[in-house]
């Protein structure tokens, strides 16, 4: 036994190191792979040796070969092996190899998580460093979740080099499991202050990945962070957390205000050009997002610039790199500052180090001007001829084609000059970027109407010269602008001086070389050319001429009809019968032309790229709606009669055609084959079309002309853009004369011209106008394009899933999973998952104060007596409506719960209010914007409680009136949210971020309104009609809120939703209403005045829709109701019968009116310009907290909050026809007085008792 | 986020490769040779950084080297990371190996992967940078390494005598000895 351990360790002395390893594949260069294949088979007999030692080693050579590119998967096990050893040398070889070659799919990974965690506690710091450090490279969901308890217990170690790893990798876990984040979060910012640097630069590190992807969230830390700014002197934490305050201050201009002096004193005092860099650049994202607010920072502005430019002037060329990437982020928002520094990066344009130059061209982009845009187009074009390879050359070309084409080529003065730069970088050899340059000759040509004839003359010498573009094998990136040649000579054919010499051009043999689908174009515009050279040449006396075309065209066609590309055979073979006709046609001396050119009539205009995806969804279809509902497995009863009609269908067709297939394919299978075997065209499996293609008649024997393209090509006959230039330039001078001869005639005109125009660019500029007057068609989009460029953000992103609001208390719920066996854990439901990871950014989205939390949770408690209150009341009223009545309540429940948690948002967000109110706010009224937004959020439970307890004892029609209408206003104020979303136009960003909170909110009571007005309504239908209805009331429901459509002040859109609550199939629904003489229900034309509206939809059991109907309305000054019937036919097994049900519609005057922000200036003014009419009202006995009332109006109203002092605030709101509404609010004890201002009494009054009546209901 | 380093010398061999993201064997090799082209055409006396990798990344991401001698250094990193912060942590780095190799050339590189994968992992961890002080990571080294040593203790002594044998260049010589014999010839080198 002794002996074989002695002999155990003596072999292993011989074993191969690592070393050993190295040194042999060194001593085996020549057949290394085999060597190495050698050594792999020791290293697997290693392996399974029991000797932890052995294994050791072998899994330390594996790691080794692990990098020169052989995959070691095959022995993850045994890395476990080894990590799983009790010293700490084996120990550390297995997590090595493990954090090298481990990743989420490798599947030992799930042994590992009890080790890990053992080696976590280890009392050896050391092995728990290793531990921390292995998994942070390959840490998995799984290993997250199960051990983010234990290295959350980590982050307060005792020792700082564990806090400070474990600190780290809390990132890693956060990504993997983003559930941790929250409760590990609170530990995570106590870790800001630890007392040790290196944990501290650890947190700063974690909390700034975490925020540079949801800065949002982290805008609480703000305070925090900026004492760590001011008191820090560690390079690393300072240039971290400047990088994150980069971050968070296009979040929060106020933020950016308190950083810049503290920032301005970094940048002169330190002496570290990293630091200096990383400040320079956080002011710059301060200023631009300061830019809107405050127009004057032009100092900070220009020590940035200044400091840049020493940067850019140092000799280092890492600054001068970094100098010209900050300069680029300048320039988006300040150009004119930059713009002066053109001098300097033109400089850098010559720099021998490329990254350098690139960063320079991106300059330029921005540096253009209609004045200088030749100039240095032109430098750019000399650095195309010097510049050896061919990626900087394809940049540069990238680049000169973007700086022209930038803004709709809002810098082109002279479009021949674009043209011939584009013919000059035709010359371009090997470049990849062809297809650019043909897609902006195609480009200009179609919509310069003005340049056409010129492009046609320089395209069809391109075509003429094509062996100059197509001779070289490395040339034929550049073949493609024989694409846009050939195109544009076809389409515009008519501008040609010769087209027959172009047609024949075009009919070369040669041509035959091109790509397919260049050929393709080829064909079908030389069919164009034909039609105009027919029609010229029939003009003409001569008709042999006409046939001699013909001719050609026959004689040429064959060798495209032979192409082995579909495309272009089929093209070819298509035109060659048409002309072989066309011949027969001139044979008997038919006049064609005519005929031919109507084949190529009319004129293609340009499409907008995004166009398709811009076509608005129609009203009233709803692409995610089931067309047919799927068969539900719960409903079995009422499903069977439709299941056993599908399920027949498919029994008596499917099966039969199947085989009728079967048989089917192979006879034609057969017939194929045959058919193959006889068709002398079929090219029978031969392994390369090209080959046989090649070898068709007709090219074989066409000498090839080689042409040494060594000798920079000029194309001949090909105007230099030079000469332009020239030309431009002369242009330009007598121009100017002549506008100095008529600026002093009238001097006193231009000026106001001038103001006008002033967004064009600088003023220097409006003098040099457009060569022709360019006329740029702009590309079509389809009718009511909408407006929205939605960036399409990357679904998969893992940094979504961390957007979490870190600020709300932690729930009891949220704890991380403690230590237990993963079996004992319930599996947590898929839906659950999505559901808490969904409703998470749901949540935060609002911000709130922690003062309003206590009234909330005062609401809520009244909210659910109510409640239960009206669950009673409905239990006893109706049994029918008792099992409906359930939901409503069940809902309105849910909804309390999600707008809980935003209402206590924590402190934290009042403090930074607070920290941040010492500097000086750059707008009060975006701050109670966020609180009116905030505040109306609680509103509508409020009133979601109160609306179906309202008098049950009052006339039926007034109580369903009352509901709709309070219906109405949420509804509204829900669609107006998205419809201000879909708008996102000019609507001022700040108000709109805000006022999301408030949206969702005002969805989700809207879900649950929609179910309340039923009851009344069934009532009432059941009082006014026959026995028929008492079915109606369970078959459906009808809900209905009207909205003032933005777009068109006379037109107001009403959402009606149907919801089937029966157990019945409801068809052929139609909507009526009785116009009245302000309103009208808007019918498609042709039908008459009281013809109702289909319903765009079925419903199936249980499926609610919803269907818009527009009225145009003729004034909105008063209140109107209108009368109206839905009919519709209620569908059931047997039978089926026609219902109907009637509503009033009622339009509220407030219900015309759209929340709009309003700014404290623009409201004074408004005052101020004495075109109010005054109106007043007082209400007596309210007895609420003034922000409450406040949210009242807001919510109820559409009103939105200007400016709040103490006990008084001032609201404003539009209406749909542009009225403006001006409120006063002030409280006293419990009186209310509201002053109103309006440009329209009327509706200032009808609105007045509205909110009258709001607030006597209550 | 630091999402790649990786060293290779002049010839784009690689001597050290630590990805924080997980790429396939032969991707890490394509995107080491991508890298290479594009890192060693670059004069010594342009700047040192790079964009247009695109195996790695994308736009986001810029490449951040240094060339010492025969070895570059690239870090691989997004836009997180400070431009001139990373250059200054490389010149830690390779500091660091200088310290703890004792002028450092390719050569310890090459044979003593492991030990510079241990150096790294003290200054970087997944991709976050760790430390920044050199005393600071070359104790943590130390310490560890004579853990190691005190780990290896007598089991490890015959193992180390034979590696210096084999360190003086007879490198055919253990393959040439029949390990039977060796248990009579060699007995005096194990302590058993």
């Amino acid at each position: 036994m002794a002996l074989k351990i002695v002999k155990g360790s003596i072999d292993r002395m011989f074993d191969k190191n690592l070393q050993d390893l190295v040194r042999g594949i060194r001593n085996h260069k020549e057949d290394e792979a085999k060597y190495i294949s050698t050594c792999i088979d020791e290293i697997k007999q290693e392996l399974k040796q029991d000797n932890i030692a052995v294994k050791a080693n072998a899994v330390c050579k594996l790691t080794y070969l692990q990098m020169l590119g052989y995959d070691v998967s095959w022995a993850a096990f045994n890395i476990v092996e080894v990590m799983s050893s009790s010293k700490f040398t084996y120990k550390r070889i297995g997590y090595l190899a493990a954090s090298q070659c481990f990743h989420e799919s490798t599947d030992v990974i799930m042994l590992t998580t009890n080790q890990i965690r053992k080696d976590l506690s280890s009392p050896n710091q050391y092995d728990t460093g290793v531990a921390l450090t292995g998994l942070s490279c390959f840490v998995t969901p799984d290993l997250a979740r199960d051990l983010a308890n234990d290295i959350m217990t980590l982050m307060s170690h005792t020792k700082p080099y564990i806090r400070k790893k474990a600190v780290l990798i809390m990132y890693k876990v956060f990504l993997k499991y983003p559930e941790s984040l929250r409760p590990a979060f609170p530990r995570l910012k106590e870790k800001l202050e630890d007392p040790d640097p290196g944990v501290q630069s650890a947190a700063v590190n974690v909390i700034c990945e975490l925020a540079r992807r949801n800065p949002k969230n982290y805008l609480s830390l703000a305070p925090l962070f900026f004492k760590l700014m001011t008191s820090s002197t560690n390079n690393w934490v300072l240039i971290k957390i400047i990088k994150l305050f980069g971050a968070l201050t296009p979040l929060e201009p106020r933020l950016g205000k308190k950083l810049i002096e503290p920032l301005t004193n970094l940048i002169h005092s330190t002496s570290a050009m990293s630091l200096l860099y990383e400040c320079v650049n956080t002011v710059i994202a301060v200023l631009i997002s300061l830019s809107s607010g405050m127009p004057n920072h032009s100092a900070s502005i220009q020590l940035c610039v200044q400091k840049l430019r020493i940067l850019i002037e140092d000799s280092d060329q890492n600054l001068k790199y970094l100098g010209l990437l900050a300069m680029s982020k300048i320039l988006k928002t300040h150009p004119k500052s930059v713009q002066s520094h053109k001098d300097l990066i033109l400089q850098c344009l010559d720099d021998k180090d490329e990254s350098i130059r690139l960063r320079a061209l991106d300059l330029l982009y921005g540096m253009v001007s209609k004045k200088n845009l030749m100039e240095i187009v032109k430098k750019l074009m000399l650095h195309v001829d010097k510049a050896e390879g061919t990626t900087y050359r394809d940049e540069l070309l990238t680049k000169i084609i973007d700086i022209c084409s930038q803004s709709n080529y809002q810098y082109i003065t002279n479009f021949e000059w674009y043209i011939s730069i584009l013919v000059e970088l035709t010359r371009l050899e090997g470049t990849r970027h062809g297809h650019l340059i043909a897609s902006q000759m195609l480009d200009v040509a179609i919509r310069v109407k003005a340049i056409r004839g010129f492009a046609v003359a320089q395209m069809a010498t391109l075509l003429d010269n094509a062996h100059l573009l197509t001779g070289n094998m490395q040339r034929m990136g550049i073949c493609e602008v024989l694409y846009a040649a050939a195109w544009i000579c076809g389409e515009f054919s008519e501008h040609l001086e010769n087209p027959m010499q172009t047609l024949e051009a075009m009919l070369r043999p040669k041509v035959a070389t091109l790509p397919g689908h260049i050929q393709a174009v080829y064909v079908q515009n030389a069919a164009k050319l034909f039609a105009t050279v027919l029609k010229s040449q029939e003009g003409n006396t001569d008709s042999t001429a006409a046939q001699e075309t013909s001719q050609l065209m026959i004689d040429r066609l064959p060798l495209f009809v032979q192409s082995a590309n579909l495309e272009v055979q089929e093209r070819a073979s298509c035109i060659l019968q048409l002309v072989k006709y066309i011949q027969k046609l001139q044979q008997k001396d038919v006049e064609v032309a005519e005929e031919v050119s109507a084949l190529f009539a009319g004129e293609l205009n340009p499409v907008a790229p995004k166009a398709q995806k811009k076509v608005p969804v129609p009203e009233g279809l709803d692409l995610d709606s089931w067309i047919n509902e799927p068969p539900s497995e719960s409903e079995s009863e009422d499903e069977q009669p439709k299941a056993i009609f599908a399920k027949e269908e498919p029994k008596h067709s499917r099966p039969r055609r199947e085989e009728v297939d079967e048989k089917e394919l192979a006879k034609r299978r057969e017939a194929r084959k045959q058919e193959q075997a006889n068709n002398p065209f079929y090219i029978k499996a031969s392994p390369s079309s090209q080959k046989v293609y090649q070898e068709a008649p007709g090219v074989e024997h066409i000498p090839v002309v080689q042409i040494d393209l060594s000798v920079p090509l000029k194309v001949p006959g090909l105007p230099m853009s030079d000469q332009y230039v020239k030309l431009e330039e002369e242009r330009r001078q007598k121009e100017r004369a002549e506008k100095k001869k008529k600026e002093k005639k009238k001097r006193k005109e231009k000026r106001s011209g001038r103001g006008k125009k002033h967004d064009s660019g600088p003023e220097s500029e409006e003098d040099i106008t457009p060569a022709h007057q360019v006329d740029i068609v702009t590309e079509e989009m389809p009718e009511n394009a909408l407006p929205s460029d939605d960036d399409d953000k990357d679904p998969n992103d893992p940094h979504k899933a961390l957007d979490i609001d870190l600020d709300k208390p932690l729930a009891d719920s949220e704890k991380l999973p403690v230590r237990s066996h993963r079996a004992a854990e319930a599996p947590k439901s898929p839906t659950e998952d999505g559901d808490a990871t969904s409703q998470e950014p749901k949540k935060k989205s609002s911000k709130e104060k922690r003062e309003k939390k206590k009234d909330k949770d005062r609401d809520r408690k009244s909210k659910e007596e109510k409640k239960k209150k009206k669950h009673k009341h409905e239990e006893k009223g109706e049994d029918l409506l008792g099992g409906e009545a359930e939901e409503p309540v069940v809902q309105s429940e849910e909804t309390n719960e999600v707008a809980a948690p935003p209402t206590s948002t924590s402190a934290e967000v009042s403090d930074l209010d607070f920290w941040l109110s010492n500097a000086p706010v750059p707008s009060n009224t975006q701050e109670t914007a966020t609180v009116a937004a905030a505040e109306a959020a609680p509103m509508p439970e409020a009133t979601s409680g109160i609306a179906p307890d309202s008098e049950p004892d009052e006339p039926k029609d007034t109580e369903m009136e009352e509901t709709k209408s309070s219906k109405h206003k949420k509804k509204k104020q829900k669609k107006e949210k998205e419809e201000k979303e879909k708008k996102k136009k000019k609507k001022h960003h700040h108000h709109h971020h805000h006022s999301d909170g408030g949206g969702e909110e005002a969805v989700q009571n809207g879900t649950v309104e929609e179910e309340e007005p039923l009851p009344p309504m069934s009532n009432y239908c059941l009082l006014a009609e026959n026995s028929y209805v008492k079915m109606m009331m369970e078959d459906a429901d009808e809900v209905y809120d009207i909205q003032g459509n933005l777009q068109d002040g006379s037109q107001v859109v009403v959402s009606v939703i149907f919801e089937n609550k029966c157990d019945s199939f409801l068809k052929s629904m139609e909507f009526n209403v009785l116009d009245s003489l302000n309103s009208k229900l808007q019918r498609p034309e042709g039908s008459g005045p009281h013809d109702g509206l289909t319903v765009p939809f079925q419903l199936p059991p249980g499926v609610s829709n919803e269907a818009r109907f527009v009225f145009t309305v003729q004034s909105i000054i008063m209140p109107q109701k209108l009368k109206g019937t839905l009919t519709f036919i209620v569908k059931n097994e047997d039978s089926s019968t026609h219902e109907k049900l009637d509503f009033k519609l009622h339009f509220t005057c407030t219900s015309y009116l759209i929340t709009t922000p309003c700014y404290s200036d623009a409201f004074a003014k408004l005052l101020e310009s004495g075109d109010l009419k005054c109106s007043s009202v007082r209400l007596e006995g309210v007895n609420m907290p003034f922000h409450h009332l406040l949210a009242r109006i807001c919510f109820h109203h559409h009103f939105s909050v200007v400016e709040r002092i103490d006990s008084c605030a001032s609201m404003y709101s539009r209406s749909i026809q542009g009225h403006h509404v001006c409120l006063l609010v002030k409280v006293s004890a419990q009186t209310v007085s509201i002053d109103a201002k309006c440009d329209e009494p009327t509706l200032l009054g009808n609105v007045l008792d509205e909110i009258k009546q709001t607030f006597s209901q209550c | 986020m630091i999402k790649a380093i990786l060293i290779f010398n002049n010839h784009g061999k690689p001597r050290l490769i630590r990805f924080y993201q997980y790429f396939a064997e032969d991707m890490q090799q394509q995107i080491i040779r991508e890298t290479f082209h594009l890192v060693s055409k670059r004069d010594d006396n342009v700047c040192n950084f790079l964009e247009g990798g695109s195996l790695i990344g994308g736009s986001d991401y810029k490449l951040i080297y240094r060339h010492y001698a025969t070895l570059y250094f690239v870090f691989c990193v997004d836009s997180s990371e400070s431009e001139l912060g990373i250059l200054d942590l490389i010149q830690v780095f390779v500091e660091t190996l200088d310290k703890c190799f004792e002028n450092v050339c390719e050569l310890d590189l090459i044979f003593h992967m492991d030990k510079v994968h241990y150096i790294l992992q003290e200054v970087v961890m997944g991709g976050m940078v760790l430390e920044t002080n050199m005393n600071e990571i070359t104790t943590q080294v130390d310490v560890q390494n004579r853990m190691e040593k005190s780990e290896g203790g007598l089991s490890a002594a015959p193992a180390r005598a034979v590696s210096a044998v084999k360190n003086m260049n007879l490198p055919e010589i253990p393959r040439n000895i029949n390990i039977g014999d060796i248990n009579i010839k060699v007995p005096s080198l194990s302590p058993f």
